[in-house]
């Protein structure tokens, strides 16, 4: 019961208080790109949180087994780069070939997740706050689903704005970022939450 | 007089924020204050100048399908170098910038003028691209550093900038979350109307 309670708080944190868009500003890049269409937002979100969780658990285990018994954490940036790029090319193609369905819809995506700084963003700092192996997983997999959440909120504004008279200047990214703006004033008010 | 060209193109007519629209992380991330814009642009200046400079000299040697893992490895090197380089001399900024350091990896300015110049060009040419770009980011970095700090603590650089009675109590939202979103939205739709304003005078 004890361990439930754990994640669910952990959930709340990372998905509300902590939101890996809104107020640790990673993973901007998809955000604002890939915000206009609420069917690809849905896409990319679900690759997103897949993705996050795996090389949340891969890169805990390369960090353990690897880097620390030989001492070469100082090439952590380097390590958790290659095997996230390695292991988004794995995914891709495993998928492709197991479940053909789910490649077609999140195909596309896959390839511009590695780029995606929440996902090395997530390895080191589930690294930094010393989170053990099943932490890390359920972190990234709960910091996936906080980005999807701001993702599918942003997309269905953007999709309703395209017919709202927006003024010239103000068309595009910096309307976005208004809006952006907006949803983590609303996000701030969960930091208030206490937990636990 | 090319070369030149290479380096103030990166800081006006393609900065790599306002223009190119690349990097927003750590645009929106470490503008909280003056000093962390400074710090963040010069490191990343650091890593675009060498990583052009490698990849330049490189270019021949890296197959076609493999560059790319090739390019982030280059990059990384040279974020680990800067990332320890701070963590030993500057540690007080090594540790407000925090986990962005290692974000520079995947920051795609780097990687965008790995691709799209440095793997075409000589090795000064990519320097100066590598330079200019960087300084551009930092110089936009720091013109949204600036509006932040001065509302959100009434200072910049430790030095009051406002009355006393206003960094009592500042606009505090400027420098949270929310004020990074707006300050860049506003910015960005500033510039599109001095874009405008310049077309019309021009035809």
């Amino acid at each position: 019961m004890e361990y439930i309670a754990k994640i669910l708080i952990m959930a709340v944190s990372s998905i509300f208080i902590n939101n890996f868009v809104l107020s640790r500003f990673l993973g901007l890049c998809p955000y604002l790109g890939v915000s206009k269409k609420l069917d690809s937002a849905f896409g990319m979100g679900m690759a997103v949180i897949f993705v996050m969780a795996i090389a949340s658990a891969f890169t805990w285990l390369i960090n353990a087994y690897l880097l620390i018994p030989t001492g070469l954490e100082y090439l952590q940036t380097i390590a958790f780069i290659l095997t996230i790029a390695a292991l988004v090319q794995f995914v891709e193609m495993f998928i492709q070939k197991s479940a053909p369905a789910l490649y077609k819809s999140l195909g596309v995506y896959l390839p511009l997740i590695t780029t995606n700084c929440a996902v090395l963003g997530v390895a080191v700092i589930n690294i930094n706050d010393h989170l053990n192996f099943l932490d890390s997983i359920l972190n990234g997999f709960f910091g996936g689903v906080g980005f999807t959440l701001v993702l599918l909120m942003m997309a269905g504004i953007r999709e309703r704005l395209e017919k709202a008279e927006v003024p010239k200047s103000m068309q595009g990214m910096p309307i976005a970022l208004i809006i952006a703006g907006c949803m983590a004033l609303a996000f701030l008010g969960f930091a208030g939450l206490k937990l636990g | 007089m090319s070369s030149f060209k290479e380096l103030s193109k990166g800081i006006f007519k393609e900065n790599p924020t306002f223009v190119l629209v690349l990097g927003m992380c750590p645009t929106l991330a470490v503008t909280s204050s003056l000093q962390n814009a400074i710090g963040m642009g010069l490191a990343a200046t650091f890593v675009l100048a060498f990583s052009n400079i490698l990849i330049s000299l490189l270019k021949d040697l890296i197959p076609s399908k493999i560059r790319i893992p090739g390019y982030i490895v280059v990059i990384a090197s040279f974020v680990s170098i800067i990332d320890m380089a701070m963590a030993a001399y500057l540690p007080d900024l090594h540790k407000s910038l925090g986990i962005f350091i290692p974000l520079i990896v995947v920051n795609c300015i780097i990687l965008g003028r790995a691709e799209a110049f440095a793997c075409k060009n000589g090795v000064f040419a990519s320097l100066m691209d590598g330079v200019g770009m960087g300084l551009g980011f930092t110089l936009s970095l720091s013109v949204v550093a600036i509006i932040r700090e001065i509302l959100g603590t009434g200072k910049i650089w430790e030095i009051a900038i406002l009355p006393q009675a206003y960094i009592n109590e500042p606009m505090l939202v400027a420098i949270l979350a929310p004020g990074a979103f707006i300050t860049l939205g506003l910015l960005m739709a500033l510039i599109n109307i001095i874009k405008d304003k310049n077309k019309a005078v021009k035809e």
